[in-house]
């Protein structure tokens, strides 16, 4: 049974169905009046964020309240980190408050599996570092799957900034463990090298876009221009901004958010029906639900889809 | 333009302090000694009086004097004693990660009988006073002869170069700006200039950081995989073939340290069939590991600069060795304390140690597979000694006693019995090494001697 959830790789094809499903069994509970089913109730949840986040903190927060768990935030502005507190003396630490998961965000690559060894609780990876973002990436898989059923077979192309993506790496793995076939495409500047050992495509135009079932767009930072990875976003915006004629008409578009309009994305395409990012982030929610079950409840409960208990107010 | 120096041994001072010990009188019996540049392979008696060499003989033939230890060496080999040519000590102002008696005490551990210590401490080794105090303390504290670098520029800032003839005076053996490339080019050439009137050998640190940037590990597929910044292997390759033609211009004679990757093995080929003044060294982890070790786990005790690059890297450093390209190892023992390393991968320094280890890995996986004979790899041990300026060690009779003794045979698990270094961050920790050292001799005293391992008297 899964301990912790560290990376994409710690799933097979049939684990991430096992949490899809049960995702989907959990959308019934926010379409109810009462939002909030016992399944974790006197479970601590500890949020614990190295690095600013709106919506992966506030749907992790979300998903442990409705299922009735204790959520205790700790984020580093104002904490004992701005001290000098190292990691490990902050999980040790919080560790002390006895919680049973422990959701980590940090700017380093590695760090959750660090937690994890330094913590008794479980850990999910709520992102680390360029490194991976596995929630993310099941979130993902959902929100297709509800819109073309299955991904087995797709061609999923991945556009922009993938050199500094955790969601691309963890997206690419999740999206070919479950058959598709993934293209990353962005100027070679922002491509690593070495990146067609993920069991990727590697492309650096836009040239066969069409080919696409599914065009997935990376947030593209203003500082990368600082950095000289693109010369202006003028100039990025003209070879790989998906706009409206790049877009066709029976692809699926999706992107993690933020977006930054009218460089990775025109406006005419973000208002698009092809567009699926109000559904990326309301899928986020059942999904983490599904991932905090799994950890907490799978583990020692029969391997099966739970049969939510009446809705009670909590 | 002028012909290459020799590197000499500094002209004011002793090149290696340490604190004097009691000369020895040990008679080893019977081990099988191996000096590949003396020619000795076979069995022998070797008897050391007074801290010198006084006989060898056939197994069995020489007798102990009155008093003399007798050091049962059947089934042993006993060897020169190794020379490391590039160690971090962290004195004077980081004894918290190492000092010069835990440092020696390791390097003792692992065979050495004499080591060269680099200038990138706090403060850096700059100026005379700083290298006349830290060879006083080295009076005081080493337990084998310790020679020390001093850097090629003041603080390392890479601007203004450090008074190079008063600091060979004071016994610098050479310069090195060592943990940082010397990156202007001009300065490098005005140090390889003054050189000309100081002598010193310049160690250098082959490192382009606008290339290597923010990098932790080596740029590759593992990197594309972690989403860790790489350091490419032309970070290093670029800047050593650029410092080999300003070397050549001015006739200089230069060092390369910690050579990493295949296309910085072909720079220095390429220098040397030009016949510049280069030499260069590689170290263990860089001819044993490869940075697929840190896919699976991303450990600090594995993240050094230059970082472990591919397999095909290793095994072009491996050739380098054999054909001559490269002319000795170096372990570039560099500690760090505990919780300096236990913090997430791209927060933690660089560095690991590899005195204790050296011998041990390099027997395991290189000799023992039958990659590299056994001859070559102890020669090359020691034979950074000639590249600063020291004698190389040798059985031969009238040497000092620079030897050590090890079982071929003996295996131990790394870091299981704790290190004589201060740091714990050796990148082979937890492995099983085959090739243990159970005594060392420097400079004709007893050093190190393996706890289990039993001497009696005559």
């Amino acid at each position: 049974m899964m301990r912790h959830l560290l990376s994409i790789e710690d799933l097979d094809r049939a684990g991430i169905e096992r949490i899809l499903d049960r995702a989907k069994s959990f959308t019934e509970v926010s379409e109810r009046e009462v939002k909030k089913v016992p399944a974790l109730r006197g479970r601590r949840v500890l949020n614990l964020f190295y690095e600013a986040s709106t919506r992966t903190r506030s749907s992790f927060e979300l998903a442990a309240k409705t299922l009735s768990a204790e959520v205790i935030n700790f984020v580093s502005s104002g904490s004992s980190v701005e001290k000098g507190e190292s990691l490990k003396d902050t999980v040790q630490t919080l560790s002390a408050y006895g919680p049973d998961l422990i959701v980590v965000r940090t700017p380093y690559v590695g760090a959750a599996e660090l937690v994890a060894r330094w913590s008794p609780a479980a850990v999910v990876n709520a992102g680390d570092g360029k490194h991976e973002h596995p929630t993310q990436a099941l979130l993902d898989v959902y929100t297709l799957r509800e819109r073309l059923g299955s991904i087995d077979g797709a061609s999923i192309w991945i556009v922009g900034d993938v050199l500094h993506s955790r969601v691309a790496r963890s997206n690419i793995q999740a999206f070919t463990t479950l058959g598709a076939r993934v293209t990353v495409c962005g100027p070679p500047t922002l491509i690593p090298r070495g990146m067609e050992a993920l069991g990727c495509e590697v492309a650096y135009t836009l040239d066969r876009l069409p080919e696409a079932d599914v065009v997935y767009a990376l947030r593209m930072q203003k500082e990368r221009m600082t950095e000289s990875f693109v010369p202006s976003l003028r100039e990025y915006a003209a070879r790989y901004q998906i706009d409206g004629r790049r877009l066709g008409a029976r692809q699926v578009l999706m992107h993690p958010g933020p977006v930054n309009r009218g460089v990775e994305l025109a406006a005419e395409v973000i208002d698009s029906p092809q567009a699926v990012i109000g559904q990326q982030v309301a899928a986020g929610v059942v999904v983490r639900m599904a991932v905090l079950y799994e950890l907490l409840v799978g583990r020692t409960a029969p391997d099966r889809t739970p049969s939510l208990p009446t809705p009670q107010p909590a | 333009m002028n012909a290459p120096r020799a590197t000499t041994a500094p002209r004011g001072a002793e090149p290696l302090v340490h604190r004097a010990q009691p000369p020895a009188d040990v008679l080893v019996r019977g081990a099988h000694v191996l000096d590949p540049r003396a020619g000795i392979d076979a069995p022998l008696d070797v008897l050391v009086r007074g801290g010198v060499i006084a006989e060898l003989g056939a197994p069995d033939t020489l007798d102990a004097p009155a008093g003399a230890e007798v050091l049962d060496g059947r089934g042993k080999h006993l060897l020169p004693g190794f020379v490391d040519p590039h160690v971090h000590f962290r004195v004077p102002g980081q004894e918290h990660k190492e000092d010069l008696d835990s440092g020696t005490r390791a390097a003792a551990a692992g065979g050495y009988v004499a080591v060269v210590a680099m200038p990138n401490t706090n403060p850096t080794v700059d100026d005379a006073t700083v290298l006349g105090s830290l060879r006083e303390a080295a009076r005081r504290e080493a337990r084998i002869p310790v020679g020390f670098m001093a850097s090629v520029t003041r603080r390392l800032a890479g601007e203004a170069l450090t008074e190079m003839a008063e600091l060979r005076d004071e016994g610098a053996l050479g310069f090195t700006d060592d943990g940082k490339p010397v990156h202007r080019a001009a300065i490098l050439r005005r140090a390889l200039q003054y050189q000309r009137l100081c002598g010193g050998v310049l160690a250098l640190h082959e490192e382009d950081p606008s290339l290597s940037g923010a990098g932790v590990m080596h740029e590759g597929e593992v990197s594309a995989r972690l989403g860790l910044a790489g350091i490419p292997s032309i970070s290093e390759s670029t800047m050593i073939a650029r410092d080999a033609a300003i070397a050549g211009y001015e006739a200089g004679r230069i060092h390369i340290q910690h050579l990493s990757a295949v296309e910085s093995v072909e720079a220095v080929a390429v220098a040397k069939a030009r016949g510049v003044a280069i030499t260069a060294e590689v170290s263990p982890h860089h001819l044993t590991l490869t940075c697929d070790a840190l896919r699976d786990n991303l450990d600090t005790r594995l993240k050094m600069n230059p970082p472990l690059r591919s397999e095909h890297d290793r095994q072009a450093l491996i050739a380098a060795l054999r054909d001559g390209t490269v002319d000795c190892i170096a372990t570039d023992h560099a500690p760090h304390a505990r919780e300096e390393k236990e913090v997430p991968f791209e927060e933690a320094p660089m560095g690991t140690t590899g005195l204790e280890t050296a011998f041990a890995a390099l027997h395991t996986e290189l000799v023992l597979p039958g990659v590299l004979p056994l001859a070559l790899v102890v020669e090359k041990l020691s034979a950074g000694a000639a590249l600063v300026g020291l004698p190389l060690p040798a059985v031969a009779v009238g040497r000092p006693a620079d030897l050590c003794l090890i079982d071929l045979a003996a295996t131990w698990e790394v870091g299981e019995a704790g290190y004589e270094s201060r740091a714990e961050n050796c990148c082979f920790a937890g492995r099983t090494l085959q090739g243990r050292v159970l005594a060392t001799l420097a400079a004709g005293a007893v050093v190190y001697r393996e706890r289990a391992f039993a001497v009696s008297a005559a």
